[in-house]
C-alpha cells in the first residue's frame, strides 16, 4: 500500500467563516477523517491556519515577507491528511469525500508520497 | 469466618503484600523464592491452625511467620544471602537482624515497584497479565488458568518463561526516576487495561472470579493514583473508565447466565456510586496537555452511563470515536463508531460505512451489519446474522446472535 497525501485547497482564503460555519465545518471534517480512520487509511492529518501566515518570495534578488497566504495566490492550502490506499483511484475516492468540497471553487489535491526506496 | 473460608481470603489478600515486599528484598532473580517462602508460610497456617486453632491476629501471624522463614534461609545461605543486595550483606557483616518491613508504607511501595518490573516491555502482554496476577493478585495457577481460559500447563510455561526473560533482562524492581515514569507507565497501564478487560469480557464461568480480575485491575490502578509520582491524568482517566465499566456489573447478566445487551438492561441495578466515582476521577483526569486513548475511551464510557437515547449523546460518541480512531485503529472501535454513526445519521448511511470495513473475520462485524440491515432489508439481516452465527466461538456469543435472528 502507497501513502497519498490529500491537500485541501480553499479558493478564497480571505472569506473568514463565522463560528456556527467553523463547528459544523470542524464536525463534518472529523466525521470524514473517522470514516477513513475507521479503515485503518489514516495516517495523519495536518492543518494549516490562515492567521499568523506569512510568504516569502524574491523580488528583485531582494527577500520580501508579506502576511500570507492571500493576495496574488487563487487558492490556499488549508491543510493535508496523509492516508494509506491502494492506488490513486481509493485515495481519490477518500478525497471526494472531504467538507471542503462543499464550497464551489474549492479543490482536493491527491498526490502519491515518494518513498524513499531511491525509484519513488 | 471459618477456617475453611478465612485462609483462601487471606491468600488472596496477604499473599501478593508479602510476595512483593520479599520479592523486592530478594530481587528479581529470585522471585520464585518469594513466591515459596509465601507459599511456605500458608502451608504453615493451615497445619498450625487446625490444632492451635485460628490465632487473635491472623495477618501479623502470616506476617511474623514469613518473616521467620525469609530470615532462617538468608542465614543459612549466607554465600547466596551476600549476593543479593547491599543492604543485607552489609547487617549481615555486622551481626545485625535482617529486616523485613512489612509495613503498610513498604507494602504498597513493594507492589508498586512489582507493578513497574512485571509490566515490563521485554515480556509479552499476556506474561505481563499472568504474571500480574501471580504476584500482585495472589491468583492461584488454576484460577489464573480459568480466568485466561487456558490450562495449568501452559500458564505454568508462559509464567516460568516470563521470570527468566526478566531475569536475562535484568530487570530491577525499583520505582522508575522522574524522567523515565512517563515511558514505563504505558505497559503498566496498557497491562492493567487488558486485566480488566479480561475480567469484564471474560468467556469464563466463573462469576465471582472474573468480578475480582476487575477488582484487581482497580486496586492496582488505585495503587497508582494514591502515589503522587505516578498520579498522572492518564492514569485517572483509566480509572474512570474502569468505574463506568463496572457500575454496570450487576445488570450485565440475567438470572439464566445470559448477556444482556446495554439497551435491554434495567438501569436502577447500575451501580450509581461508582457511577459517581467515575466521574470525579475523569475530572481528575482532565488536567495537563496529553490526550491519551484512556481519556477517549473514558468519555465514550461516560456517556453509556446515561440510558437515554438522546442525539447530543450519539453524537458526542461518533466524535469521539472519530478521534479515538485516529489515535488508535482497532475492529472494535470502527464497529462501534460505526453504530454510534447509525444513531446520528441514519441506519442508510451507516451501512454504507460499515461495507467499506471489511472485517469478514470478525463475528461482531456481521452482527452490526444484521442490526443496520433489520427493519430494512430482512434477508440481508439474516444472511448477515447467518454469517454471523458461524463465526461466533462462545456459546454466549451464538446465543445472543439467535436471539436476535429469532427475533426477525
Amino acid at each position: 500500500m502507497d501513502e497519498f497525501a490529500l491537500i485541501m485547497r480553499h479558493e478564497d482564503g480571505a472569506k473568514l467563516a463565522s463560528p456556527e460555519q467553523m463547528q459544523t465545518w470542524m464536525k463534518q471534517t472529523m466525521d470524514w477523517i473517522g470514516g477513513i480512520a475507521a479503515q485503518n487509511k489514516f495516517v495523519s492529518g495536518t492543518g494549516l491556519p490562515f492567521d499568523s501566515a506569512r510568504v516569502v518570495t524574491t523580488k528583485n534578488s531582494k527577500s520580501i515577507v508579506t502576511n500570507g497566504p492571500f493576495g496574488d495566490i487563487k487558492e490556499t492550502i488549508g491543510g493535508f491528511i496523509i492516508v494509506k490506499a491502494e492506488s490513486i483511484d481509493e485515495a481519490v475516492e477518500f478525497a471526494k469525500g472531504c467538507p471542503v468540497l462543499a464550497g464551489e471553487g474549492n479543490s482536493m489535491e491527491v498526490r502519491k508520497i515518494a518513498k524513499n526506496d531511491g525509484a519513488h | 469466618m471459618n477456617q475453611q473460608e478465612l485462609i483462601p481470603h487471606l491468600f488472596r489478600t496477604e499473599f501478593r503484600k508479602i510476595t512483593s515486599v520479599l520479592g523486592k528484598l530478594l530481587g528479581i532473580d529470585n522471585l520464585e523464592l518469594a513466591e515459596d517462602i509465601a507459599s511456605d508460610t500458608f502451608l504453615s497456617a493451615m497445619e498450625t491452625w487446625s490444632y492451635n486453632g485460628i490465632p487473635d491476629n491472623p495477618t501479623a501471624w502470616l506476617y511474623t511467620v514469613a518473616k521467620n522463614k525469609a530470615k532462617n534461609h538468608l542465614q543459612r545461605n549466607n554465600l547466596f544471602a551476600q549476593k543479593i543486595s547491599p543492604q543485607i550483606k552489609s547487617s549481615l557483616a555486622e551481626g545485625d537482624e535482617i529486616e523485613i518491613d512489612l509495613s503498610e508504607k513498604n507494602i504498597t511501595d513493594s507492589q508498586l515497584q512489582m507493578l513497574f518490573a512485571i509490566c515490563h516491555p521485554s515480556i509479552s502482554t499476556e506474561a505481563q497479565i499472568g504474571l500480574s496476577l501471580r504476584i500482585l493478585c495472589g491468583f492461584g495457577i488454576d484460577e489464573i488458568a480459568g480466568a485466561l481460559l487456558s490450562n495449568k500447563e501452559t500458564i505454568n510455561k508462559r509464567l516460568v518463561r516470563a521470570k527468566e526473560k526478566l531475569r536475562a533482562e535484568k530487570v530491577q524492581i525499583l520505582f522508575p526516576n522522574e524522567t523515565e515514569i512517563e515511558n514505563r507507565l504505558g505497559p503498566v497501564l496498557l497491562t492493567l487495561y487488558l486485566l480488566f478487560s479480561e475480567g469484564y469480557y471474560s468467556e469464563s464461568k466463573d462469576e465471582v472470579l472474573r468480578k475480582d480480575l476487575c477488582i484487581e485491575a482497580m486496586r492496582l490502578t488505585h495503587l497508582l493514583i494514591e502515589n503522587e509520582q505516578t498520579n498522572k491524568p492518564q492514569v485517572n482517566a483509566l480509572i474512570a473508565l474502569m468505574c463506568f465499566h463496572a457500575s454496570r456489573f450487576e445488570a450485565r447478566k440475567n438470572n439464566r447466565g445470559e448477556f444482556v445487551l446495554y439497551q435491554d438492561q434495567d438501569e436502577t441495578l447500575w451501580n450509581q456510586a461508582l457511577i459517581k466515582k467515575g466521574v470525579f476521577f475523569f475530572n481528575q483526569a482532565s488536567h495537563g496537555s496529553k490526550l491519551s486513548k484512556y481519556h477517549l475511551e473514558a468519555g465514550i464510557a461516560y456517556w453509556h452511563t446515561i440510558k437515554a437515547d438522546t442525539k447530543e449523546k450519539w453524537e458526542g460518541i461518533l466524535q469521539l470515536y472519530n478521534q479515538l480512531l485516529q489515535l488508535e485503529y482497532s475492529p472494535v472501535a470502527a464497529l462501534n463508531r460505526t453504530y454510534a454513526l447509525s444513531k446520528v445519521y441514519g441506519k442508510a448511511e451507516a451501512i454504507i460505512q460499515a461495507e467499506k470495513l471489511n472485517l469478514s473475520d470478525n463475528h461482531f462485524y456481521f452482527t452490526l451489519l444484521g442490526e443496520l440491515y433489520t427493519d430494512i432489508d430482512i434477508q440481508k439481516a439474516k444472511s448477515n446474522f447467518t454469517n454471523a452465527l458461524a463465526l461466533a466461538k462462545t456459546t454466549v456469543d451464538k446465543q445472543t446472535i439467535q436471539n436476535k435472528l429469532d427475533k426477525l
